[in-house]
């Protein structure tokens, strides 16, 4: 069991900064993301694209965004949980008992959710019968690469993952890459490599074509195509890998007893709490009237979710408003010696 | 002002008027008819405000796609050669009576 101030769940910029605003004011927090990477949408959607409206700095990408409120936070070590979700909210003497899919477990006076539009989960195939053999022999991410070996994989995707494990398994897998246009979306390289590969038969390459069904008698046999027009083709499939980026789910934070507006949570504009004592949400995830989605909203929200959470995590103190120009005491949090 | 026409899945048709300079997106989102979820908030990354433009004639008619709209398609859910991103149709009077199809879910 962890005890802390604060557990931020979402390590996006706005759970980032929010981290900032609280070591800033002297608490402690621990942050959990079901990524395995720090950034959120920043990271996993557009770290190459550049931003233009973050306050002071004209052009940034995601990555670098990302980049600067990690060194920006390093003074006050603050503990990450990633690739970890948190699944259960136990409320006890106004203490919330957390608890996350890996079987960490925390207890804090206060939750920031952070969580942007819920957690990142791959898109999967349309198809029913693909259910069947998920995580089997219909894959979408790959952990171990060796049980490809002298087996035929169909490769569904346009995109960088698609293409970069297209030409990896190449070397010792039957591979057929399938795509529902002739243009690809991944680096210019690898799609150069691919029409390569499929000139000298080394993979199939088919185009504006789509999955259809999965077939198999307990394992899985075949997979079949279709085209718009409405043409089918039947492909051999020992696997079958589906590379359609990711979707966002709200996940267990839909089974808190929190309000919710569509997917999102209403908060009030004074320090962003939500209808449970002790529960904040801020940015993307966090809806008020005037909500705008920007990621600069989203750092207003967490300076002031931050001083909410400083009333239950010190309730014999008064929090006292202070400037990082002139406090000392902020001087010493963030270890700058004069 | 253009008047847009939104079919569900299922069916189920709904009418808006929706002012020039927003998107067919928010004409949706602001309207609450539902089938377009527009995750990101128009920000073409998520795909989720993915419709069909079934007529041939308007799907012509209708301002090219910008670079990305593609990549983005790809990940939508059952995308087709008439797919668009309703946050990506900005109305103007030249959007009056377009009918878009959605699909049977964005996620």
């Amino acid at each position: 069991m962890i005890k802390t101030d604060v557990v931020i769940i979402g390590a996006g910029p706005t759970g980032l900064f929010c981290a900032h605003q609280l070591g800033i004011i002297g608490l402690k927090c621990e942050i959990v993301d079901n990524l395995d990477k720090i950034g959120g949408q920043c990271i996993e959607l557009y770290p190459d694209k550049p931003i233009y409206d973050i306050p002071a700095v004209p052009k940034c990408t995601g990555e670098e965004l990302t980049n600067n409120l990690i060194e920006q936070i390093k003074p006050f070590n603050f503990n990450f949980h990633l690739g970890d979700r948190v699944q259960e909210l136990k409320n006890e003497n106004n203490k919330w008992l957390v608890k996350t899919l890996n079987g960490k477990e925390f207890e804090t006076p206060n939750i920031v959710i952070a969580g942007g539009v819920g957690s990142f989960e791959p898109r999967k195939f349309p198809t029913k019968s693909a259910e069947k053999y998920d995580g089997k022999s219909v894959l979408y991410s790959i952990k171990d690469k060796t049980i490809f070996k002298d087996k035929s994989v169909v490769i569904f995707g346009g995109g960088d993952s698609a293409l970069d494990w297209a030409i990896e398994l190449s070397n010792s897998s039957k591979v057929t890459l399938v795509h529902r246009r002739d243009d690809f979306r991944g680096a210019p390289a690898s799609v150069q490599k691919i029409k390569e590969l499929s000139d000298n038969k080394t993979i199939d390459l088919i185009t504006k074509y789509s999955i259809k069904d999965v077939k198999g008698n307990g394992s899985l046999e075949s997979v079949e195509i279709k085209s718009e027009s409405g043409e089918s083709k039947v492909i051999k499939a020992d696997y079958v890998l589906g590379f359609f980026g990711l979707i966002m789910q709200l996940g267990p934070i839909a089974e808190w007893g929190l309000n919710l507006d569509k997917k999102t949570i209403p908060v009030n504009t004074e320090n962003f709490e939500t209808n449970k004592k002790g529960i904040f949400a801020i940015g993307d995830i966090c809806t008020y009237p005037g909500k705008l989605k920007l990621i600069l909203s989203g750092f207003h929200e967490g300076a002031l979710a931050a001083r909410g959470c400083f009333k239950y995590a010190r309730p014999d103190e008064k929090y006292r408003f202070e400037f990082t120009t002139a406090s000392s005491t902020i001087k010493d949090r963030l270890g700058i010696k004069e | 002002m253009a008047k847009i026409k939104y079919i569900e899945f299922n069916g189920t048709e709904h009418e808006a008027d929706v002012a020039n300079g927003l998107s067919v997106m928010e004409g949706a989102v602001q309207n609450d008819i539902p089938g377009i979820d527009a995750d990101c908030g128009g920000g073409m990354s998520c795909a989720t405000c993915h419709v069909y433009i079934n007529d041939d004639e308007w799907f012509r008619k209708l301002p090219e796609k910008e670079m990305g709209e593609d990549d983005m398609l790809d990940q939508a859910f059952e995308p087709k050669s008439n797919s668009r991103l309703s946050c990506q149709l900005i109305v103007s009077d030249d959007l009056d009576g377009l009918t878009v199809h959605m699909p049977e879910k964005q996620v």
